[in-house]
Order: structure tokens, then C-alpha cells, then sequence
């Protein structure tokens, strides 16, 4: 089981996500350069947040066009794992491997902040092992994370539980106060339809060390190593 | 033999660039003729106030600059060096982008992160945490929220894409600030000090490149701007204000990292204030080279640039970098990878003459040597004066306010007033947790955190000035600035290291203003002795005032911004603010004290805008520190909290607000009610203690001679001091935490 994680030029959580995946998680990690074709023979295919290409024209908008993307999107179709955090979900959805568009925040502006989150679905590699009832205390950074999609893609992603984590309060509600930014249902997680595409905003490789004082965002690590394992 | 263009330069031209008429002559004393108008550019800029400090290097100098632990000394680099154990440096500095951010504010804050940064990276170092401390005028009127939001939107808007977290800063409203705001960034970055790089030029033959974005009319002049008067007028020069691209800024930082790594270059600097003019003849003037430099070859964003557009230009997100004759490829390579460009410009020369050609044409000739500061750059001693109102402000007398009736009612006031509440509207804009190295952000501390992954150690960071104090007297407030920076340090588990400074004060020409100069200088000399604190580094800004209703100007506060480091020998001993258990008892450590002077009580609520600087003695401020650092290292203490702005109260309700837990305590009876709980007097250090380790503590504290009283006990979430009820914690962080968001969302 080897990780790959992309680094595009403007990536910013790249080495975030490393050391957790190798320093803390213990498994094999392969930095898959933007220009690059070569996935390295990885299982699971990482794309971490930042400023790819530094944003400009709309977030993950000009990532998708990269090389690496092109492998990304043929290692997604013959059914390999790929996960994005942050910008790496607005990357998937502007690439079309996962539904749904991630805009403005309602505020207009920049969020930083401890948030909670609950799973949605026990049907997925990611939440397999955290239960529907934990409320995750996981931090968001971003200024697009409002996720919206058209009524009909929205009906059969409740259909299909594809919906990964929803925004809620320490408590575990769902409501108004808990949506940091105006998203769609509260949503703050998508896979694809074939289950081995995830987005979300939040970012669990934050919330995974123990001398950053939260580890809830190893939870959903311990979650993705089990069940691909076992894959 | 080059003949140089001719177009001689004049007085006139010479005043018009902020010269002085005798600067005029020394120009054409060093360069025996009659300068050009290109190199009267040249030495226009590199002798104004901004690069050369010609107006406060005296003084500077009687800073501690030296310690066992620095690598490198006061200046001599792009930012301080400081060896901070476990094989690693620590590079960091504070930089000042005010009068830019007055104009434009969101640019002006955006380059002013970028430009820091870079001081920070083309020593070899990687930033990991970046703090900034800022100025408006009262929060509100609508420029004041405008310049707000402006200023926080580009730090955040840089920052965040450049990727590096913010984790410490301040934010102070006054009307002195009106129209000229202060905004100073700081960085912080840790490096293998094997890897540094020095900002140096050698090596006759040597290629000189120019790397990373091109060369463009924005920014002309910037530093000429940042060292006159702002005014009414100040907008006219908008062209002054650069364009910032984080984008290219985090590919020059990898590709800037990556070249550390190898042994190809001789030395790098960055091109901040003066742009190709600046780095060229401070890496030169080191080691007394010279350079050819041919600006027809430096990639331009504009057709028909002049030479002297293109020496002076500020474009941002560009570094020059002297490479070893015949590793040039090792470099083009790595420049090639990041897509960025890295174009050969000239060579290093004997001598030290810099020559400057566009197109085959000798456009300037110039000595790097007379350029610089530490060189011929002109050196000032200003007349300065006690001003009237220093006397003025002692005839305060605490009689002449009355206690108020409410005291409950009062203290929901002061933490609600925009200095004392919550910063959480301006910092949840920034990204502070990229990195994963911010350990604050679940466990609050008086300075920031810096996790040093892998190693025992971590790094603690703070920038703090409460300018009131520092107006008030300049000596002993820019001393407490100082205790306080170290104070947050020692409250948060670390030893002071090291201080970087902003010295933001109005025009220096004004006998007054350079008194308040003069006194801070002395005052921070002083506590940074006591402290072991070397001065690494930092930056002046002078000019800073504010014109009211369009004629009288008023400088601003000065405010000598401090940022300091500390190490944290023990992560797993790092000290945290907040009360932890219902029960636990609350001790002050140092004494409490019937003074009012300068605290935001007086100033914000009785409307008492001159008094004294609050009571301070600096023999008794290292010793409380002592003593807490005491505490910290035997574990005999659960939560620690300086008493600063706002007083006991405000330190009381930061404690209690992360976990919602409140205090009954009991106050003085020689201290008058309103001084106990919102007085400002410094040495004041407020700690909790579970009941089991009650007596260790006292025994402990008992043998440091600091004197401590038993304040009371945290409670579940009600506020009680001498048995009337304050409120509940929960209404107090409302008001705490939301007082500035509803002011700016109205």
C-alpha cells in the first residue's frame, strides 16, 4: 500500500500531509510532481490544499489541466483511490471525478477556524471506522468552500450516500451556526458514485498530531489505512 | 573607454528626490563631477532615510547586538541569526509597510508580508510562522474600516497562498493613527545553519543573476516615498505602491530553498526597498567587488523601460543572486523546474565600482562603498527636545476619577472596547495552522508556539508595544514593551532569546518627535541587557503622522514594535493560559498597585487621555519572570497568564473564556477597586494551581522573595469579586470575542 501525494506549483499542505502519512501513519509516501505523467505505482493518489497555480482564475481550475491530472483521472476510472483536501477537492470536482462545485464563502471571506463534522455515511474506506454519532473537531482554511450542486446530483448523492461529512455544532446538530460557510445541506465531504473518489474542506492531516493537541483527524486516517488494507 | 550619458543632474532634481542640498555636494564630492540624473536616482534612494538610517543609525548602535547565540551580528545579513539548539537556526525579522498600506491598504499589507518573507528565505530558511502588529485610528469611522479591512484581506490574501501561518499579533485603535496607520509583518524561519547564505559578492567573473518575477514601473521609488511626510497629498504617489504575486513568492521560496542546498552560489539577496540598485551595491560594498550590470538583459514587464526605472523598480517577488562561474546550469535548472526566470544580468568586477549599461551605453557609474549605510551613506545626529507635554502628563492625579458606581457594568465595557477584545475577526482571516506546527491553536498561550517537529524543543514567538505607554514616556514604555515580549515569553514555558524591532515614529526633524527616539532607544537598551535579548535586526520608519481636519499633523504614538523569539528547551513543559478545573486556585505573582496611568480604562473610559506610563521597575519585572519560569520548570502551576492591557479583569476573563470557566476572587483592601481590577501596572503575573500542589507552590514561590497573594478559586462559569456577581463567563465571551465582528459586520 503505497500513497502518492501531488504536488502542483502553489501547494501549500503538501508536507503537511507527508508527515502524517509517513511519520505519523507509517506508511510508504511518493511525491508525484505536477509535470509529471508517472504515478509511481501508488495505490492511493493524494492532492493536498493550497493555492495551486496560485488560484487565479477560479480554485483547482487551471490544476486539472496539469499532466499528473491526466494519470490522476485514468488511475481514478480503473477504480484507484484518490482524495482531495481543500484545494485538492475543488482540483477533483473542476475535474469532474467528483460532482458538485465548491464557490465563495457566504461571509466573502477567508475562514481559519476549528470546526466540527460529522460522517454521513459508515459506507465508505473514510469513515468505515468513526461512526455516525462523533462529532470531529477538524480546522477548515479556505475562502471557496460553499458546496453546491444542481437539486438533481444533490437528490442522488443522499441516495447513494455519497455524502462523506456534514458541517455540525460541538454537540452533533446540524443547523444554520454549524454551516461555516453556506454549503449545500450542510455538506462538507463528496465521493464519486463508484466510492473510491473523496473530497472535503476540512483538513484532517491538522488535527492528527498529538503535540497539535487533536487527533480527531487521525480518526479518518486509522478509517482510510483499515479499510484499503483490507482492499 | 565607456562614456557615460551625460544629462546632468541639478539641485532642483536632487531636493525633488527627497536629497538635501548638501547631499547634492557630498554626490559630487565622491564622484569628483556633476552626477547624471541616473545615478542621482541611484544615490536619491540609497540615501534616503529608509536605506540608509542616516537619522538613527547613532543610536542603533548602542543596542545589544551581540550574544553567544547569534551567527550572525546586527545588519550584516538580510535578518537575524540565532542559534537555537537541536542543530537548528532560527532567521527572523520585522519590517514596517505603513505608508503604503495608507494608501493602498490592501496591497501595501500583501507586499509588506511578501517582503519579510523574503528577508527571511534568501538566508536559507524556511518560515514557519508569521506574526504582524498593526495601527488604525478609532475603529469607528468608515477609512478606519476600510483601511481594516483592507490591510487584513492582503496579509491574509498573501499569506495564506504563500502558505506559511500566522501565530501572534496586535491590533491597536487610536485616533493618532488616523490617516497613517502602522502595519509590520514579521517572519520567523528555522534552517540547518549550514545552509545560510550570506548576502555577499566575490569572485571576479562570477555571474550576476536576476531570478524570480520580472522587472516592472511599479514601485518606483517606494523607499523615497516611505521616508517623507505623509500627507493630504500622500495618494498622488499610488505609483509608489507595489503589486504583490504570493504565487510567485512560494516558487521562489522553494526554488530559493532548493538552491541552499547546493554549493553553486556565493550569495543572494532579495530585492525589497530600491530594488536592483539596492542589492547590487550592499553585496557589493561587503567585500569591495564591483559589478558590470547590463539592464537591457533584465526581463521586463513594460517596453522602453528607462535605466533608472529599472534600477529603482520595487516589483516585487525577485532576488539577486551571485552564482559560481561555471555552476550557472546547476541554477538555470532549478529556477527551469519552478518556471520561474533566472536571466545572467552582469558579472562581478575588481574594484568597487558598479557600472550600470543599457544597450552598450554606460547609464551610471557609481562607488558601491559611498552608497551604503556603514559606508559613505550620510550618518545624522538630530536635535531633539523634552516635549511640554511629558511634564504634563505627571500632573495626572487618580483623585480626579471617580470609582465608578458600577463596577460590574464597567468591566463588560473595557472587554468589550476594540484594544481589549478579542483580535478573532481579524485573525480567523489568516490562515493559522498550514504548517501543522502552530501548537497554540488548542492550547492558548501568551506567545505563540512553533512545534519543532521531531526535536524536544519548540519555538515561542511574540510581537508586543502598547504605544500609549511608550507616548506617555518613551523610555519606560519602550521598556516595558520589551518585559512584556519576554513576559509572554517566560509565561508560555520559554527562555528569551532574541529581538527583532520596528521603530515606527513621526518626522525626525522634529526636535520632540526625535526626543521620544532618543528615550526609546535608551529604555530598550536597557531591558534588553537585563534580558539577555540582543537586538538581531528590525527596521525605522519615520514620517509616520496623521493630518487632522486637513492642516494640523499629529505624529503617531511612537511605537518601537518589539518581536521576540524564546526556546522552549521542553515542549512537554510548555505553559498554557486557560483555567483548567473548577477549584483550582487563582495566585497573582508580583504586587498589585494603586495605578491608573495609561491603561485603556483611563484612556478609553474615563477619557483621560494623558497620564503616566503605568508602574515599572525593571529589577522586579525580571524577578517576577524568574519566579514564574521557577514554577513552569518544577510543574507546580496549571495555567499561566500575563496582566497587561485591560488589567487583572481582562487577564481573569482571557483565562476563563476557553473553557468557559469563571472566578470568585477577592481584591485589595489598600488598592482602590477600580486600579485592582483594571489598572495596568506591569510585573504582574496571574497563575492557577490545583489544591494538592497548594503547598509546594507556596514554598516554592516563598524562597524567590517575589511577593504573591492568594487571589481565589476558578468556578464553573460565574465572575465574582468580592462577593458581587460580575456576570457568567459565557456573556463575557460573547462580548470578548464578538466586539469588533459586530462593529465591522453593522
Amino acid at each position: 500500500m503505497k500513497f502518492g501525494v501531488v504536488i502542483f506549483p502553489g501547494s501549500n499542505c503538501d508536507e503537511d500531509l507527508i508527515y502524517v502519512l509517513s511519520h505519523i501513519m507509517g506508511c510508504k509516501v511518493e511525491r508525484l510532481w505536477h509535470k509529471d505523467r508517472d504515478l509511481k505505482g501508488v495505490d492511493f493518489v493524494m492532492i493536498p490544499g493550497g493555492f495551486s497555480y496560485g488560484d487565479y482564475l477560479r480554485s483547482g481550475a487551471i490544476a486539472r489541466f496539469s499532466p499528473v491530472m491526466e494519470s490522476v483521472a485514468e488511475h481514478c476510472a480503473r477504480g484507484g483511490y484518490a482524495m482531495g483536501i481543500c484545494n485538492g477537492f475543488q482540483i477533483l470536482c473542476e475535474a469532474g471525478l467528483l460532482p458538485g462545485v465548491l464557490l465563495h464563502n457566504d461571509s466573502q471571506k477567508f475562514i481559519c477556524q476549528n470546526v466540527h463534522i460529522k460522517a454521513a455515511t459508515s459506507n465508505s474506506a473514510l469513515t468505515a471506522g468513526i461512526g455516525s454519532d462523533r462529532a470531529l473537531k477538524i480546522p477548515v482554511a479556505h475562502a471557496e468552500g460553499r458546496y453546491f450542486a444542481p437539486t438533481e446530483v444533490l437528490r442522488q448523492l443522499n441516495e447513494n450516500e455519497q455524502v462523506l461529512f456534514r458541517y455540525c455544532t460541538p454537540e452533533g446538530r446540524f443547523n444554520k451556526e454549524a454551516n461555516i460557510n453556506g454549503s449545500l445541506e450542510n455538506i462538507a465531504g463528496v465521493m464519486n458514485e463508484g466510492r473510491n473518489v473523496f473530497g472535503m474542506m476540512p483538513h484532517p492531516e491538522r488535527a492528527a498530531d498529538t503535540e497539535l493537541g487533536n487527533t480527531d483527524g487521525k480518526l479518518i486516517f486509522d478509517s482510510l489505512c483499515a479499510a484499503v488494507n483490507l482492499v | 573607454m565607456d562614456t557615460l550619458t551625460k544629462d546632468e543632474a541639478t539641485l532642483e532634481q536632487a531636493v525633488e528626490l527627497g536629497l538635501l542640498p548638501e547631499e547634492f555636494e557630498k554626490i559630487k564630492e565622491v564622484l569628483g563631477r556633476t552626477p547624471n540624473f541616473t545615478e542621482l536616482g541611484i544615490f536619491g534612494i540609497m540615501w534616503s532615510e529608509h536605506c540608509s538610517y542616516k537619522n538613527s543609525i547613532k543610536y542603533l548602535k548602542t543596542l545589544p547586538r551581540t550574544g553567544p547565540h547569534l551567527l550572525v551580528e546586527a545588519g550584516e545579513e538580510n535578518a537575524g541569526l540565532v542559534d537555537i539548539g537541536d542543530g537548528l537556526a532560527c532567521a527572523f525579522k520585522i519590517e514596517s509597510h505603513n505608508h503604503p498600506s495608507a494608501i493602498e491598504p490592501y496591497q501595501g499589507a500583501a507586499t509588506g508580508v511578501g517582503g519579510i518573507n523574503r528577508d527571511i528565505f534568501t538566508m536559507g530558511a524556511r518560515p514557519v510562522a508569521q506574526l504582524n502588529s498593526l495601527r488604525f485610528g478609532s475603529i469607528d469611522e468608515a477609512h478606519t474600516q476600510w483601511l481594516l479591512r483592507g490591510v487584513v484581506k492582503g496579509i491574509g490574501d498573501y499569506g495564506n497562498a504563500f502558505g506559511i501561518p500566522v501565530l501572534g499579533g496586535e491590533v491597536f485603535f487610536d485616533e493618532v493613527y488616523q490617516t497613517n496607520p502602522l502595519v509590520n509583518a514579521m517572519s520567523v524561519g528555522i534552517m540547518d545553519p549550514k545552509d545560510m547564505i550570506s548576502a555577499v559578492s566575490y569572485g571576479v567573473g562570477n555571474p550576476v543573476y536576476i531570478v524570480g518575477s520580472a522587472t516592472g514601473k511599479d514601485g518606483i521609488n517606494g523607499a523615497s516615498f516611505a521616508s517623507k511626510d505623509m500627507s493630504e497629498e500622500s495618494a498622488a504617489d499610488l505609483p509608489s505602491v507595489q503589486v504583490g504575486d504570493p504565487f510567485q513568492e512560494k516558487l521562489l521560496l522553494e526554488a530559493s530553498l532548493e538552491l541552499a542546498k547546493t554549493d553553486a552560489i556565493v550569495g543572494m539577496q532579495d530585492m525589497g526597498a530600491a530594488g536592483i540598485t539596492c542589492s547590487t551595491s550592499e553585496m557589493s560594498a561587503v567585500k569591495g567587488f564591483g559589478m558590470r550590470i547590463d539592464l537591457d538583459k533584465v526581463p521586463t514587464r513594460q517596453e522602453g523601460m528607462k535605466p533608472f526605472e529599472i534600477l529603482l523598480s520595487e516589483s516585487q517577488e525577485r532576488m539577486l543572486v551571485v552564482v559560481k562561474k561555471g555552476r550557472e546550469k546547476t541554477v538555470e535548472e532549478i529556477f527551469d523546474k519552478w518556471d520561474l526566470h533566472a536571466v545572467q544580468i552582469g558579472e562581478v568586477t575588481e574594484g568597487g565600482i558598479l557600472k550600470y549599461y543599457m544597450n552598450g551605453e554606460l547609464a551610471a557609474e557609481v562607488p558601491a562603498h559611498d552608497l551604503v549605510l556603514g559606508g559613505g551613506a550620510p550618518v545624522y545626529d538630530r536635535e531633539y527636545r523634552e516635549p511640554a507635554y511629558f511634564a504634563e502628563s505627571k500632573k495626572f492625579s487618580m483623585e480626579d476619577v471617580p470609582v465608578p458606581a458600577n463596577l460590574p457594568e464597567t468591566a463588560m465595557k473595557l472587554i468589550g472596547r476594540p484594544n481589549i477584545a478579542s483580535k478573532r475577526w481579524v485573525y480567523e482571516q489568516y490562515d493559522t495552522m498550514v504548517g501543522t506546527r502552530n501548537m497554540s491553536t488548542n492550547a492558548p498561550s501568551d506567545a505563540g508556539v512553533v512545534n519543532l517537529k521531531g526535536k524536544k524543543s519548540a519555538l515561542a514567538v511574540t510581537v508586543d508595544c502598547n504605544a500609549r505607554y511608550v507616548h506617555a514616556d518613551p523610555k519606560q514604555g519602550t521598556a516595558i514593551a520589551v518585559a512584556e515580549a519576554a513576559r509572554n515569553i517566560v509565561c508560555t514555558g520559554g527562555k528569551p532569546s532574541a529581538v527583532t524591532n520596528c521603530l515606527n515614529f513621526g518626522n525626525p526633524y522634529n526636535p520632540e518627535v526625535y526626543w521620544q527616539f532618543v528615550k526609546a532607544i535608551e529604555g530598550m537598551g536597557e531591558a534588553c541587557r537585563k534580558f539577555e535579548t540582543p537586538v538581531t535586526g528590525g527596521n525605522v520608519s519615520f514620517y509616520n503622522q496623521t493630518v487632522k481636519d486637513g492642516k494640523e499633523t499629529v505624529p503617531v504614538f511612537p511605537t518601537p514594535t518589539i518581536g521576540m523569539i524564546g526556546i522552549i528547551a521542553d515542549k512537554s513543559k510548555r505553559m498554557t493560559l486557560d483555567f483548567k478545573e473548577k477549584g483550582d486556585l487563582i495566585y497573582l505573582v508580583g504586587e498589585s498597585a494603586d495605578d491608573l496611568g495609561s491603561s485603556e480604562y483611563l484612556a478609553g473610559i474615563c477619557g483621560v487621555r494623558l497620564s503616566p506610563a503605568p508602574q515599572f521597575d525593571l529589577e522586579r519585572e525580571y524577578a517576577v519572570q524568574q519566579a514564574v519560569a521557577g514554577l513552569i520548570e518544577e510543574g507546580l502551576i496549571n495555567a499561566a497568564h500575563d496582566v497587561s492591557d485591560g488589567g487583572l479583569f481582562t487577564a481573569l476573563t482571557e483565562m476563563g473564556i476557553p473553557r468557559r470557566m469563571g472566578f470568585d476572587i477577592t481584591s485589595d483592601a489598600d488598592v482602590r477597586p477600580d486600579a485592582f481590577l483594571f489598572g495596568e501596572a506591569q510585573s504582574r503575573v496571574v497563575v492557577t494551581v490545583d489544591g494538592d500542589g497548594e503547598t509546594k507552590f507556596i514554598e516554592a514561590l516563598r524562597e524567590t522573595g517575589v511577593p504573591f497573594t492568594l487571589l481565589g478559586h476558578v468556578t464553573r462559569g460565574k465572575m465574582v469579586v468580592d462577593d458581587t456577581h460580575f456576570g457568567f463567563i459565557d456573556d463575557a465571551a460573547d462580548v470578548y470575542l464578538n466586539a469588533i465582528g459586530r462593529k465591522m459586520e453593522a
